[in-house]
Formats: structure tokens, C-alpha cells, sequence
């Protein structure tokens, strides 16, 4: 508590809305229990963008649940904490809320647009009946304001309001219903938005409507976005500072410039080595070697250690903690001084 | 004249649905030579699978002709389309889908090892499987042989099909999106082997994919064909489509594309299009289809004359009347005529020009 107290006032930074601290988070299986997260610390400030990037079963999805309290049967935060600043400045412990308390602080204070939104319409409903549904579900509005708000909301996501709230799912295209879901997740004012890869399955096109989309939202509101995805471009996109997830923990976060052109961790280094830019030459890209760990049993040490090109022995005995390397970035690697993002033109354009 | 490997002539296809047909192809033509290697890039519903099962032949066309080798394949006898089909495999999308979860690895790649004759006796089947796990990466392969899909990967599924599309040496692949579903990192390595067989075999590939930076990676010598609502809009030498894309659409996507990178990606000039949404296939728009999205569009020419695809300089062909004009002088729906018969000019006497650019 003092500890966390301390960071949020530190280096002269807004209060951060949200504080998570040392979050553990377990699933309960048959096979064992797996460390879906592992000891993640982070704070999201007001108006920022945070990116989550990993690749699939990192953690990333489960980190997003666990901040709702929506995790599924069998999994359980066993450790950790999540402290939230509401709009009067009180500070408020998720893990604590009871049913009644938490049920207002999704949508209200926190709303999450879940992967595959796109099923997450009812099909028999209109738009219109969802919407109202959402907001009275979470909130005391009037229908008139519920209607208003609708509208308004549609309008700042490119959509016609009237033609909108009377379609069924259905009649609807892919990026127009995750158009829906992103002014749904507005419509209650909320301080914080959890995406969850929200332009995964749309066509490029569609992404490019999307992140725009996004984008002027977050010029005209007044809200705090936490994203979530496998899509580095995405981040680049969208991002005021990224962190990468490997194996539950994160494992580097610095601002989105810092993580692209100066990543200090092997992992992120990779992932940024095996997406290549579209225009341009032709680069050289590279594969990270191996698989993700087992999450019952991570490797001991850095758990990034069996695939990485920098271990030396002390990263197998050795956890490395999130060393500073550099203004607000910070990397766990032992060896991050030898890290280093270099390009290789493999062919130029003609 | 040797005869191009695969060649479309005019192709369309037309899938009959209770709410009427819908054109996933409308007169598509295009050629692969041997050991080449083609993208064919575009969203969803743009007719690049369905172009695909054209290639491999698990889907006969409506109209026009599929000819490999020069011989149409729909009047092959029995014994030439059984080769055709060996010659030509296709990868598909899922490999949680395409493998049948109750065969071992071994299994999978023996049976059709057996079914075309082509090993004696299971030591002779069991040496040839770990030769193609070898070949594809899945080392050391012993390790492999017994497990059933489900204890592997999906980047090491993705292998078990490559694999199986190797056992009868095919001399083109049809990659459906052979390394959408697998993670970045282990994409690359993927992609890698692929091209090792390109090299090493000289197996052609016709690479469907909707991501263009994968298109850019594994196709650089070769060429991209970007779709749209069935039609092919431009076909060029890949680092050319890249580097100056010509078809507004074309543009479009690339100027949408995020890039990996922050500055790259945030300065990079956002092309405007009329409209965000892809018309249906059942009400596919008159003339360019592309029309009421296009912001090159001329009211009286785009929504009324369907343009065709045309060589714009002597490597790469557009299907835009207004392109077109800028750059030859013409309209693009006049310069199809004289052309007669041949009108296709992916096949015929000036192959060569728009042959593969190197190997």
C-alpha cells in the first residue's frame, strides 16, 4: 500500500487510474496449475494508451479479465493488487468490491470490448435494445439520455445513428459491429477501456477504419485505453507506451518509440525482428527459435532463457527483475546493455 | 513456346445460393510458370480461395478454362488428371481442420506415399516420411513419427501438411493461407522452410494470403495479383506493387496498412476512400466495381464500362480506366479488342515480358 502510494506520486506524473501490483493470477487444472500471470506491476495514467503485446497464451487476455474480476471458473487471483482512481479522486480496491459494487464498476468505470466482439451482439436484438440493455444494466439513465447518448456515440464511430439502432447483428458488416462495440463500450462515460485485439479478422481496410476510429475517439473523449494484442503494427499505431508479455510476466515497457527503435529486451527484439515493415526494401526478418514455455512449470530463472540468443548460464538460475535501461523503460534482461535492434537491408526496391 | 505451367483463361465462377448467385470469380486470367512463385493478395471475399481450388482443381469453374501444361484439365481422361492432381497440392488455412486427428504423423504421410505407388514396402515408407520431416523441419524426425496432430503445434501441424503435400513432389503449391494461424514468430520460420522448397525443389507456389507483408517477404522475386470482388485489379513484379502500386485500390490498402513502426506508420498518408464498406457479392456494383469506393472515380466511364486488366508498362497490368489513361493514353476498355483472342496477356506471344522476373 505505502509502496504503491509512493509510485503514484513519484516523478511528477499524473496519478495513475489504475495501479496493478504483483498480480497473480492462476488457472486450477486437471494437468496442474498454470501461471497464466505472474508478478505484473503496471500503472495506466489518464488518457493514456497502453499496449499489451504477446503472442497468443502469454497471459494478455487473462491479465485483461483479471482487471474486470471476469475471470472464468477455475482460474483466481491469488495475489496482487488493483487500485483504481474514480473521476473524485478516491481510490478504490477492485479485489475488494462486492457483487453489487463491481457489476457498476464494469462499463461505469472500466469497460472491456472482448476478442470476437463480433459475436458478442445478441442476434435477436436490435442495436437499439442492446444498447439500453447495457446502460440500465449498469447504470440509472433515462431512456431519452440512454438515446442520446446512442446516437452521439454512433455518430463519433462513422455510423448513421438511425439506420444503426434498429438493425439486428446480422445486418450488420464485421467492422460495423465493432464499430457498435466500441461506441457501446463508451456509452457509460467509462475512465478505462480494455480492447481486446480489436482489429484482429477485419480486412485491412476495416483496421485502417478502426484504428482511426479509435484514434479521434480518444481525442474527443477523455478515457484511458489498455489494448491488448498480438499486432505490433497495431501498437505502433495506437500506442503512447507498449509492454511485451511473455510466459505471464511483463517482461519490458517503455514508451512506444523506446520499445520500436531501442527494445533492451531479446523478446521484444524478436518480435519486432519478425514483423517487417510494408514499404520500403526488402528486410531481413528472423524467427524466434523454440516454442512458449509450459505455463505449469515455466523454466526456471528468466523464462525466456531456453529461446534466447543472450542467455548465459545465470539467466537459468537467475530471475532477472525489471532493470532500468533507460527514462521510464524498463527491461528484464541481465544482459540488456548487449541488446540491440539492427535492420539488415536484404534488398533494395529495384 | 513451352506451354506455362497453370494457366486461367477467362474464368468465372458462380456459386448458386438461395438468395441468387454469387460471382466469387468474374473473368479472371492468370499464368504460372514452373517454379514460380505468385501471391494472390486480397480481403476477404476478394476470390482468392476460390481462385485457389480453381488451381488445384477441386473446383471446376462455370466459365473459361483451367489448362496445365496446355491441356485443359476439365477433358483430361482418368490417368492425366490423376497427374494433373499430383502435380498440383494445396495447403489449406487450418491445420487443426486438415489433419485427421485419429492417423499418427506417419500415417498421414505414408498413405499417400502407398496410394500413388510411390514406396514398396513400409521400410521404404518409413524412410521416405523422414526424409520429408527432415525437409520440413521437423527434426529430429523420429521424434514425430508417432504423434498424433493434436500433441504437435500448430506451427508444427502446418509443417505435417507441407509435408503431405510433398509426398507425390507436386511442381506447384496452392498455399491457402498456409501461416495466418500461426503465431509471428513461428510464421517467419515457416516461411523460411517454404522458400528453402522453392530454392531446393523448385516447386512453384500460388501463395493466397490477405497480409501483404507476407505477400512482400515470400514473393519477392516473384509476383502479386491483388484482388477485389472477384476480379483480379493489378498484377505486378512484387518490389513494383509494393513500391509504387498503381490501382487506387491497391494503394488504399497500402496506405492503410499499419507499419511497425511509429513514425513510419503515423506520417504515412492515409489514402480517403468514398466509402468504407465492400459492396455485397450479390449486388456487385456495374462497371468498376470498385467505383463507389474509388477516389479516382469518373461519373459516365467507372460506373458504366467495366475496365479491363491492361499492361501499363511492360511489366505490370492495371484494371483502372483512369490509370490507364495516365499512362498509355487510352482507355483501358479499348486497348482489349485489337488484342483479340489473346487478350489475355498473362498467356500467349508476350509471355515472356511478364514472365517471372528472376529466380
Amino acid at each position: 500500500m505505502t509502496a504503491w502510494q509512493r509510485s503514484s506520486t513519484s516523478n511528477g506524473n499524473p496519478a495513475p487510474v489504475l495501479s496493478v501490483r504483483n498480480l497473480e493470477v492462476r488457472y486450477f487444472t486437471r494437468a496442474g496449475t498454470v501461471q497464466a500471470v505472474r508478478d505484473v506491476s503496471f500503472d495506466l495514467r489518464p488518457g493514456e494508451s497502453i499496449a499489451l503485446i504477446g503472442e497468443s497464451g502469454c497471459g494478455k487476455t487473462t491479465l485483461g479479465l483479471a482487471l474486470l474480476r471476469l475471470l472464468p471458473k477455475g482460474a483466481r487471483i491469488v495475489d496482487g493488487e488493483i487500485r483504481y482512481r474514480r473521476r473524485d479522486g478516491q481510490v478504490i480496491d477492485v479485489l475488494q468490491l462486492d457483487q453489487e459494487e463491481i457489476r457498476r464498476f464494469r462499463w461505469q468505470e472500466c469497460a472491456m470490448v472482448f476478442q470476437g466482439a463480433l459475436n458478442a451482439l445478441n442476434p435477436v436484438l436490435r442495436i437499439w435494445d442492446q444498447m439500453l440493455d447495457t446502460a440500465r444494466a449498469h447504470a440509472a439513465l433515462s431512456r431519452d439520455e440512454v438515446r442520446e447518448r446512442s446516437e452521439r456515440l454512433l455518430r463519433m464511430v462513422q455510423l448513421e445513428p438511425e439506420r444503426v439502432l434498429n438493425a439486428y447483428p446480422h445486418e450488420l458488416s464485421g467492422g460495423m459491429r465493432q464499430r457498435v462495440m466500441i461506441a457501446m463500450s463508451l456509452l457509460l462515460d467509462p475512465q478505462i477501456i480494455i480492447y481486446d485485439e480489436p482489429t484482429t479478422a477485419l480486412d485491412i481496410l476495416t483496421q485502417r477504419a478502426i484504428i482511426e476510429v479509435l484514434r479521434s475517439l480518444r481525442e474527443q473523449l477523455d478515457f484511458s485505453m489498455l489494448f491488448i494484442s498480438h499486432d505490433l503494427p497495431l501498437a505502433a499505431e495506437l500506442a503512447d507506451r507498449v509492454a511485451t508479455m511473455y510466459a505471464g510476466k511483463i517482461i519490458e515497457v517503455g514508451d512506444v518509440r523506446e520499445i520500436f527503435y531501442n527494445p533492451r529486451h531479446p523478446y521484444t527484439l524478436g518480435l519486432i525482428k519478425a514483423v517487417p515493415p510494408i514499404v520500403g526494401e526488402l528486410y531481413d526478418i528472423s524467427s524466434i527459435p523454440g516454442t512458449p514455455p509450459n505455463l505449469i512449470e515455466p523454466p526456471p530463472g528468466c523464462s525466456f532463457h531456453p529461446r534466447c540468443p543472450y542467455a548465459r548460464e545465470r539467466c537459468a538460475r537467475e530471475m532477472p527483475p525489471l532493470y532500468e535501461v533507460g527514462a521510464l523503460h524498463t527491461s528484464a534482461c541481465h544482459y540488456w546493455q548487449e541488446v540491440k535492434l539492427e535492420r539488415q537491408v536484404v534488398e533494395t526496391g529495384d | 513456346m513451352t506451354e506455362p505451367l497453370i494457366a486461367l483463361d477467362h474464368v468465372s465462377m458462380v456459386f448458386r445460393t438461395r438468395r441468387g448467385g454469387v460471382r466469387a470469380m468474374d473473368d479472371v486470367s492468370l499464368s504460372l510458370e514452373a517454379g514460380e512463385v505468385l501471391c494472390l493478395v486480397g480481403e476477404s471475399g476478394s476470390g482468392k480461395t476460390t481462385t485457389g481450388k480453381i488451381v488445384a482443381g477441386l473446383l471446376k469453374p462455370t466459365s473459361g478454362s483451367v489448362r496445365f501444361r496446355g491441356q485443359d484439365i476439365w477433358q483430361m481422361d482418368k490417368a492425366q488428371f490423376k497427374a494433373y492432381r499430383r502435380a498440383v497440392q494445396i495447403v489449406h488455412q487450418d491445420p487443426y481442420a486438415s489433419l485427421n486427428p485419429i492417423h499418427t504423423v506417419f500415417t498421414i504421410l505414408a498413405a499417400p506415399l502407398q496410394r500413388h505407388g510411390m514406396v514398396r514396402s513400409r521400410a521404404e515408407a518409413v524412410r521416405r516420411v523422414v526424409e520429408l520431416l527432415e525437409t520440413v523441419d521437423l527434426t529430429p524426425p523420429e521424434s514425430f513419427l508417432f504423434k498424433y496432430p493434436h500433441q504437435l503445434s500448430g506451427g508444427q501441424r502446418q509443417r505435417v501438411s507441407i509435408a503431405r503435400a510433398l509426398t507425390v513432389n507436386p511442381e506447384l503449391i496452392v498455399a491457402d493461407e498456409a501461416t495466418s494461424m500461426v503465431d509471428v514468430s513461428i510464421r517467419v520460420s515457416l516461411l523460411n522452410t517454404l522458400q528453402r522448397l522453392r530454392d531446393e525443389l523448385g516447386v512453384g507456389f500460388l501463395f493466397i494470403t490477405h497480409d501483404l507483408a507476407i505477400a512482400k517477404y515470400f514473393a519477392w522475386h516473384g509476383r502479386i495479383a491483388v484482388m477485389y470482388l472477384g476480379r483480379v485489379v493489378e498484377f505486378s513484379p512484387t518490389p513494383a506493387l509494393i513500391n509504387d502500386p498503381q490501382h487506387p485500390y491497391t494503394r488504399a490498402l497500402l496506405a492503410a496498412i499499419p507499419e511497425p513502426d511509429p513514425d513510419l506508420t503515423r506520417r504515412k498518408g492515409k489514402l480517403q476512400l468514398r466509402s468504407l464498406d465492400i459492396p455485397s457479392l450479390l449486388h456487385i456494383p456495374p462497371g468498376c466495381s470498385f467505383h463507389p469506393r474509388c477516389p479516382l472515380f469518373e461519373a459516365g466511364l467507372c460506373d458504366v464500362q467495366r475496365p479491363d486488366l491492361v499492361p501499363i508498362d511492360e511489366k505490370r497490368l492495371v484494371a483502372c480506366h483512369v490509370v490507364a489513361r495516365e499512362r498509355t493514353g487510352t482507355i483501358a476498355k479499348h486497348m482489349a479488342s485489337p488484342v483479340g483472342i489473346s487478350s489475355n496477356p498473362m498467356i500467349g506471344a508476350d509471355r515472356g515480358e511478364y514472365g517471372k522476373e528472376s529466380s
